[in-house]
């Protein structure tokens, strides 16, 4: 018996009761709209349905071809993507189906669970970046960055935007991708010794930036001076927007306590799986004064007729679906589950325990960094402060390094390509809580090993 | 009730949720309320290295002074805090969810288990092509059978949504019109299209023209023609269109459109109702996006994550987004490997990395188990559903467009708004009551009191007679009971109807801002 519409319950029976209530005699007839003459004839050429276990067969045959798993390499990569612990009960919580298998919340009446968990995930979200307003979450880190541009340039009037190097650099080319369509000015600002230096704004000019956007840490693990960048728009006008680590943020200063109007970040490492790069969580909070112009989704507190505290979309008019073309941004479907996992995994670690996770991520990045400059030939990239992550230069190109520690268990990190003027010869690594020192003095002998 | 015999028989309708228990009617505290210093729930690994202070690792001009204030609960109560949510939530897995335009049909849960294989949700994503070939592979079959399923050449998988496929069809659009000579400046969509269209259009750099519907539904011939100039780069259409109807005129409207060099975007939220029937590529149209949370049963997840695919025909190909994963047939032992590889005159990213990967794997473990022939039967049926729901209700609501519809109905309440006030936003709330997610509502715009109705195909006839029924009673209601009664509704959910103008007016983003409002 084939397994046709497996989840499909009606019976042949069932389907011609229900044809011929319609007056029909076959099923073909419900398409009869349909010109002849586009007519798929000879169906899909794709298999025939097979059983789930097939299925599920099939597909963990490509998870066996997968070497770079973290059960076989030990994670060492990051770049915006991290092998934070996951556990059991975030998995359980953000796992309920009421969670997975719900739409957007258009009636809230009976949505009041995904709408108070993501009030939650704002509240999170406002403090740890130290903004009033967090949204409800977009794509992934590179969306919520060029969401952040769109408002800057709509709320500063120029379209000049001062773009920092140290921005993650698929970042920057979706930046660039969107730019295309919005026409905005893009200028990279580079590093020097691992910081970005901005230029000096001599004279008031066309070319005055609309908006600066530096990360914090930045793209290779350093920290910024937000001060200074904050200075650099108060002179110009612009706004500041700065794109953060979440976690590293529990040791550092808030962005937006520093001068932010714009925070943006990538949240995955609230509690959702590295799973070859999505779905992520695309972090926005943002100045009271910018809450009309805010991109996507927002849940706001209210009260139902008898009084009792109630939960609801709100500012909806800002959105797509009313003001079209004149929307602030075209965000309908967003990534709410991961703001709901992330909600459930700040829960978990509460106030002490995004303190010590950034703590332990700081302790164990130190410990390996030290070890692996200490390595003949391998050095630091910058003299910067880092907090969880930093770059090394390699007397071997990096993506050999990469393999050959591959060979040797590890995931070494990411090799930086011909970005950041390394000629090939730069590799960043992240190191996070679940590094322990065995693994790490295991990692640092098979560097030394894979660049001798 | 007249119609059918679909509830004769032993089952009880599956999708009716009013057996689903209700403990009170108490407000659930916030995570903050719960919060009391000094609990926790957290647990690290034992690592052993050394442990230094903060002050020797960073700065003093870098590091707060106290720690971001989050919560402090148990895991008990942080378990019990959200399985109380998630009771406070209708969902799929409860009952039906006929919400026009959002092709809510079930889930299946081996796509949750696939998901959940360690070699795929374990994998770095900018691990090597050499030791991702599992994933590489995986999102080459996607997309080969996304373009089968679409009639197209070739697709990016990076779209994180329908809304950023749309942006990145719009980009292509602007891309490949350059390369002719000039982007062009406007874009048509209809009047009744999603307000994603107009809102990428925008992001896309280009100027909204809006044609009308005609008096069937469809885009009106004669508008089209009269906007139709060099300076149109292309036309967005869905269809089915929202209306829940086929664009009968398609292979006249891919003509014209062509016929002044635009290209046709194929906006995929309706793709369910042509599965194996018709493909966009065979309509005429040149860049083709997917929403896989609809079509493909991918979970909503409460708003997200989806997967937008945007496929493309031939000439296009060289314009898609980069790096993609592409097969080499000339690997060792005759087996193909597969690398990453960025189009010639690629638009650029448009993601972070390389799509919503997990909802791709979930998709294509749901295209396997239902195969070409099963996929195919998901249209016939979600057709079926759609068309027994008109023709059982076309006596109960106006039918603005009545005829055959597709995958969806849209259905007016004018009727009774007209004699006794009763809106449809009131119908969706008193259906809550009969254990029914709502409709969608004032959807289409150009339908007054619209009722957007999507059974799916996984709902059996017992449940679709079981929401025609309460439809009937609530329309019985409204016509029997005194007028302002239906405006009590919903009364059996955890909260009753809630106050959206004062969320709006005195906005509350957060528990913080809570407190300032209120002291």
């Amino acid at each position: 018996m084939k397994s046709v519409g497996t989840y499909i319950p009606h019976t042949d029976d069932e389907v011609a009761s229900m044809l011929a209530f319609l007056g029909l005699s076959t099923i073909d007839e419900l398409f009869d709209a349909v010109p002849e003459a586009l007519r798929l004839q000879r169906g899909l050429e794709l298999a025939d349905g097979a059983g789930e276990p097939d299925v599920l067969a099939h597909m963990d045959a490509y998870a066996d071809l997968n070497l770079a798993r973290n059960d076989r390499l030990l994670c060492f990569a990051g770049g915006g993507a991290y092998d934070h612990e996951i556990p059991a009960v975030t998995k359980a919580l953000a796992g309920r189906s009421e969670f997975v298998t719900s739409y957007t919340p258009y009636q809230p009446e009976v949505a009041q669970g995904v709408l108070q968990a993501v009030f939650e995930f704002q509240t999170l979200i406002a403090r740890l970046f130290g903004l009033p307003v967090a949204n409800a979450s977009l794509y992934d880190g590179a969306s919520a960055t060029v969401e952040a541009v769109n408002l800057g340039v709509a709320a500063s009037g120029r379209n000049t935007v001062w773009v920092s190097e140290g921005i993650h650099p698929h970042w920057r080319q979706m930046l660039a991708t969107c730019a295309a369509g919005t026409g905005h000015r893009l200028r990279t600002v580079n590093l020097v010794d691992g910081v970005t230096v901005w230029p000096r704004v001599e004279v008031p000019s066309d070319d005055q930036p609309g908006v600066l956007l530096v990360g914090y840490p930045n793209y290779l693990g350093c920290l910024e001076d937000i001060p200074a960048a904050r200075a650099v728009c108060d002179d110009t006008g612009a706004l500041l927007v700065v794109a953060t680590d979440p976690v590293s943020l529990g040791l550092l200063k808030s962005p937006g306590k520093s001068g932010a109007d714009v925070v943006v970040g990538e949240g995955q490492m609230f509690g959702t799986d590295l799973g070859f790069g999505g779905p992520y969580l695309g972090l926005f909070a943002c100045a009271q004064s910018h809450v009309r112009r805010l991109p996507g989704r927002l849940v706001g507190e209210t009260v139902d007729v008898e009084g009792r505290r109630a939960y609801v979309t709100t500012l909806r008019a800002r959105e797509q679906d009313i003001r079209r073309e004149k929307a602030t941004s075209n965000v309908c479907t967003n990534q709410t589950l991961m703001a709901v996992t992330a909600a459930i995994q700040l829960g978990w670690l509460g106030t002490a325990g995004l303190a010590e996770l950034a703590l332990r991520c700081a302790r164990a990045t130190r410990y390996t960094r030290d070890a692996l400059v200490a390595i003949d030939g391998v050095t630091a990239y910058a003299d910067a402060p880092v907090v969880r992550e930093f770059a090394v230069r390699t007397p071997i190109p990096a993506d050999t390094v990469v393999e050959r520690m591959a060979d040797a268990g590890f995931l070494a990190g990411i090799p930086l390509g011909d970005q950041f003027n390394q000629g090939e010869h730069g590799l960043l690594i992240a190191v996070t809580e679940r590094r322990t020192r065995d693994e790490i003095d295991a990692y640092v002998t098979a560097f030394a090993k894979a660049v001798a | 009730m007249t119609g059918t015999n679909l509830l004769n028989g032993p089952a009880a309708p599956g999708g009716k949720a009013t057996s689903a228990p209700l403990l009170g009617r108490d407000t659930e505290p916030t995570l903050f309320e719960l919060s009391h210093p000094g609990r926790r729930a957290w647990s690290f690994r034992t690592t052993g290295i050394p442990e230094l202070n903060i002050e020797e690792l960073l700065p003093a001009e870098h590091v707060r002074s106290e720690p971001v204030p989050l919560a402090e609960v148990s895991e008990r109560d942080l378990v019990a805090h959200f399985t109380r949510l998630s009771h406070r939530q209708f969902s799929v897995d409860l009952g039906a969810y006929p919400l026009g335009s959002c092709t809510m049909k079930y889930n299946p849960k081996v796509c949750d288990a696939v998901a959940a294989l360690p070699g795929l949700a374990g994998v770095h994503p900018a691990a090597p092509a050499s030791l991702t070939q599992g994933w590489l592979a995986l999102m080459v079959e996607v997309e080969e059978t996304l373009c089968e399923i679409t009639g197209m050449a070739a697709a990016t998988l990076q779209p994180a949504a329908g809304a950023s496929g749309e942006l990145t069809g719009l980009l292509l659009m602007r891309a490949w019109h350059q390369a002719q000579g000039a982007p062009r400046h406007k874009v048509i969509i209809p009047d009744s299209s999603h307000g994603t269209n107009p809102a990428s259009v925008t992001l896309g750099g280009y100027e909204v023209v809006t044609v009308p519907s005609d008096a069937r539904g469809c885009v009106d011939m004669e508008a089209l023609a009269s906007v139709l100039d060099e300076d149109v780069a292309g036309i967005m259409l869905t269809n089915p269109n929202t209306l829940g109807l086929f664009e009968e005129d398609i292979a006249e409207i891919a003509a014209a459109v062509h016929k002044v060099g635009g290209l046709l975007y194929y906006d995929g939220a309706n793709l369910n109702a042509i599965l194996g029937v018709v493909r966009p590529g065979d309509m005429g149209f040149d860049i083709v996006h997917m929403n896989l949370h609809k079509t493909f049963a991918t979970p909503h997840g409460g708003g997200g994550p989806g997967a937008g695919p945007v496929a493309v025909s031939e000439r296009l190909v060289p314009y898609l987004p980069g790096p993609r994963p592409e097969r080499v047939e000339d690997g060792a032992e005759g087996k193909p490997t597969y690398w990453w590889f960025t189009p010639e005159r690629s638009i650029g990213r448009m993601h972070s990395w390389h799509g919503n990967t997990l909802v791709l794997a979930r998709a294509l473990a749901y295209i396997l188990v239902n195969g070409g022939d099963g996929l195919q039967k998901v249209a016939e049926i979600a057709v079926l559903n759609a068309n027994w729901i008109r023709q059982r209700l076309s006596g109960t609501f106006d039918v603005p467009f009545d005829r055959q519809c597709m995958h969806e109905v849209v259905l007016s309440s004018r009727n009774l708004k007209q004699a006794h006030g009763v809106r449809a936003l009131d119908i969706a709330k008193r259906l809550l009551e009969e254990g029914f997610h709502s409709p969608t509502v004032y959807f289409p715009l150009i339908v007054e009191e619209a009722l957007m109705i999507e059974p799916t195909e996984t709902e059996s006839p017992q449940t679709l007679e079981a929401l025609a029924q309460a439809l009937e009673q609530i329309a019985y209601e409204a016509n029997a009971l005194p007028t302002g009664s239906m405006t009590e509704a919903p009364r059996n959910t955890p909260v009753r109807r809630v106050d959206e103008a004062r969320a709006a007016r005195t906005l509350i983003p957060t528990f913080d801002a809570r407190g300032e409002k209120q002291a």
